[in-house]
């Protein structure tokens, strides 16, 4: 494959990473997708959408996060200077209401006036159900039974802040037919309904779209970096479910060579088992969900269940640019297993007094793999996407601690 | 002529609506979906949507996702649904089969050997739910050559200048898509359907079937008299799904077949 002159130009207009992306979606969806599409590029050339999207990052969500120099986790892995992207430190505690805050905002501009949204471990949800709460819209949060269970604070949360939570019973009732019953809600509610997707997938414009919302991340990182250290880091790493984080934090250092970015997908309990998440490394291209992507599979195209400790990383998709950065080696991909992030989970807990989410986890994980190999003077940033509360009782479950 | 376009034909001559049944193919089982099959026609099928069961069929409602869950359970996969329609056509040669179903299954095979397989297998049709005009191209182009029609779906949200692009290198029929929603979960106003199908009617001289939200003899006799055919989906899985006898099954499609038959008298 050739190398493009620049990684940052995508989509084309028709939504395609290189052969990824698109839309896929039922006939009475394609109309709303062109709807979106335009009101999006309509609101991205309007300084008056940028400016309200600003002082609600500031004033509600607390931006600029910070970029944490993690000294003791430094001395504890012996190589380079890694800091950490305080995503945890949002409003709601995770990287997604950044997006939600945009597309909240190209609802109220669209005149729709009801709000649905999928979720896994229900960060998403909370961040939808919370939006939707402050610029008065009702919320409808599809969420898979199994994580409904597994994910009971989230889901009050999510009542607290006036949702209407539906358990989905579908299929294998987790994130990804909960993203199934959010499109047959959507395809049942064309004219009033938004449909705030969470992560860079689905079909065009949602990666591009939710890519740009997310992307202050990495743009503030570069910043800060600079600022600290009067250079760009050495390497970027963030972990990668759907990968909205991933894609925030590395969009805006895709075009700076020398910098190796690094995306760390769940690998469950072994990218050997059939208990994994690990797209990018194990699944082939497929087609699910509006977009064409790595998907893990069987040999007839069905979907088959991912596994992660997560449930921000169970799902057996990923968005379609990551797919893209995989095939041209931009990106590369790596994995680290449930056991791994549970103990960069206690890992980052003692030495720097942070719990990080278990999502986040894996690549807290990653850097302390990849630390040790690395020179001293060289700088790591990892993103820290979400805070670990929600996670307490798998975490302690794990550990063999009753709560 | 193909066999879509010959059935048509035949249709317009009798003054008569097209009866299409869908059920899911191997549901419950590849045995009774075969038996099924070879029965139909005599049961008044005029053309026949076999459905291809999916993990995640987002365009479907409750009925028919458990049909697929069932199927895929009972080991159907794109391979037998393939035997599934050569063993039909070992006993009628003339009832045209449209497969219905989701692109990952068919993408995952091969485009260009699937189209190759099912032309070969006898099928007649495709309509594949998530692949609209603009990305279908790597359907349509070897589909073309092999003479297999791809059947494009218009919606209550398709404007004049989407109706373009959809018509477009459609093939044997149009199906409108009459509710927004899921197959089986709502039904819809007579009157608007009417309208719907009169305004499609004009802008292709493809025949136009209607389908998603016909449940009664009496649903299916109203959408006769105006459009070219009348798909009954939900309706026939449920009795399936319900574990009624198959000669029950035929006997409520034969019920369909005469209201839609009859309607234009």
């Amino acid at each position: 494959m050739n190398t493009p002159n620049s990684y940052r130009t995508g989509p084309d207009s028709d939504g395609h990473f290189g052969g990824y992306g698109g839309r896929f979606v039922a006939e009475t969806l394609m109309p709303l997708i062109f709807e979106l599409e335009q009101a999006y590029e309509a609101a991205k050339t309007d300084p008056a959408f940028h400016e309200e999207l600003k002082g609600l990052l500031t004033h509600y969500v607390g931006r600029e996060s910070p970029l944490y120099f993690a000294e003791r986790l430094t001395a504890h892995c012996g190589g380079p200077k890694i800091y950490l992207k305080r995503e945890d430190l949002n409003h709601t505690g995770a990287h997604k209401v950044n997006n939600c805050l945009g597309q909240v905002l190209l609802a109220r501009r669209m005149g729709k006036t009801r709000i649905i949204a999928e979720t896994g471990a229900g960060m998403h949800g909370v961040a939808a159900a919370t939006v939707s709460a402050r610029f008065g819209f009702p919320c409808v949060v599809y969420m898979g039974e199994v994580d409904v269970e597994r994910q009971k604070a989230n889901v009050f949360r999510m009542r607290l802040l006036g949702a209407e939570v539906r358990a989905v019973k579908s299929g294998s009732r987790t994130l990804k037919d909960a993203m199934n019953e959010a499109m047959r809600d959507w395809v049942a509610n064309v004219s009033d309904t938004f449909y705030m997707i969470g992560t860079a997938a689905g079909p065009h414009p949602y990666p591009a779209m939710v890519r740009d919302f997310q992307s202050v991340i990495g743009t503030e990182t570069r910043a800060q970096i600079l600022e600290r250290e009067g250079r760009l880091p050495d390497l970027v790493t963030a972990c990668v479910g759907g990968g909205s984080n991933a894609i925030g934090m590395f969009h805006p250092f895709l075009d700076d060579a020398d910098v190796e970015i690094h995306g760390v997908e769940a690998a469950g309990k072994g990218t050997d088992t059939p208990y994994h998440a690990a797209t990018l490394s194990k699944g082939i291209p497929g087609v699910l969900h509006g977009q064409r992507s790595y998907l893990l599979q069987d040999d007839d195209g069905q979907v088959l269940e991912a596994h992660s400790i997560s449930a921000g990383l169970d799902y057996p998709g990923v968005g379609p640019e990551h797919s893209w950065l995989r095939d041209t080696g931009r990106v590369k991909y790596f994995s680290a297993t449930d056991k791994e992030a549970v103990d960069a989970f206690v890992a980052l807990s003692r030495l720097e007094g942070i719990i990080p989410a278990l999502e986040s986890s894996h690549a807290i994980a990653h850097v302390m793999r990849v630390a040790r190999q690395m020179e001293k003077d060289k700088l790591i940033v990892a993103c820290l996407s979400g805070r670990g509360d929600k996670d307490a009782n798998t975490v302690a479950a794990v550990l063999g601690e009753k709560i | 002529m193909s066999r879509i376009a010959a059935r048509f034909e035949e249709l317009k001559k009798a003054n008569r609506a097209a009866f299409i049944p869908f059920i899911t193919a191997g549901d419950p089982d590849g045995e009774t979906t075969a038996a099924m099959l070879e029965k139909l026609p005599a049961a008044g099928a005029d053309l026949i949507e076999l459905g291809v069961p999916f993990s995640d069929p987002m365009a479907d409602g409750p009925s028919i996702q458990a049909a697929s869950q069932r199927a895929l359970k009972a080991g159907m996969r794109l391979t037998k649904v393939l035997e599934l329609v050569r063993r039909f056509r070992k006993t009628d040669a003339k009832t045209p089969i449209v497969l219905m179903g989701y692109y990952n299954p068919i993408h995952k095979y091969g485009t260009a050997l699937f189209v190759k397989d099912a032309v070969e297998a006898g099928v007649d049709g495709l309509i594949t739910v998530d692949l609209p005009p603009e990305e279908d191209d790597v359907l349509r182009l070897p589909a073309a050559s092999h003479g297999l029609d791809i059947v494009r779906l218009a919606t209550p949200t398709t404007n004049d200048e989407r109706l373009k692009t959809i018509l477009n290198g459609a093939g044997g029929f149009l199906y409108y898509v009459s509710i927004t929603g899921v197959t089986g979960t709502k039904s819809f106003a007579d009157d608007e359907v009417h309208a719907a199908v009169a305004r499609l009617q004009a802008a292709t001289g493809l025949p136009c079937a209607v389908g998603f939200g016909i449940k009664t003899p009496e649903r299916a006799a109203a959408v006769a008299k105006f459009a070219d055919a009348a798909v009954v989906g939900s309706a026939i899985v449920d009795r399936m799904a319900s574990g009624a006898k198959l000669e029950d099954v035929l006997a409520y499609c034969t019920e369909l077949a005469e209201a839609v038959h009859g309607a234009r008298i």
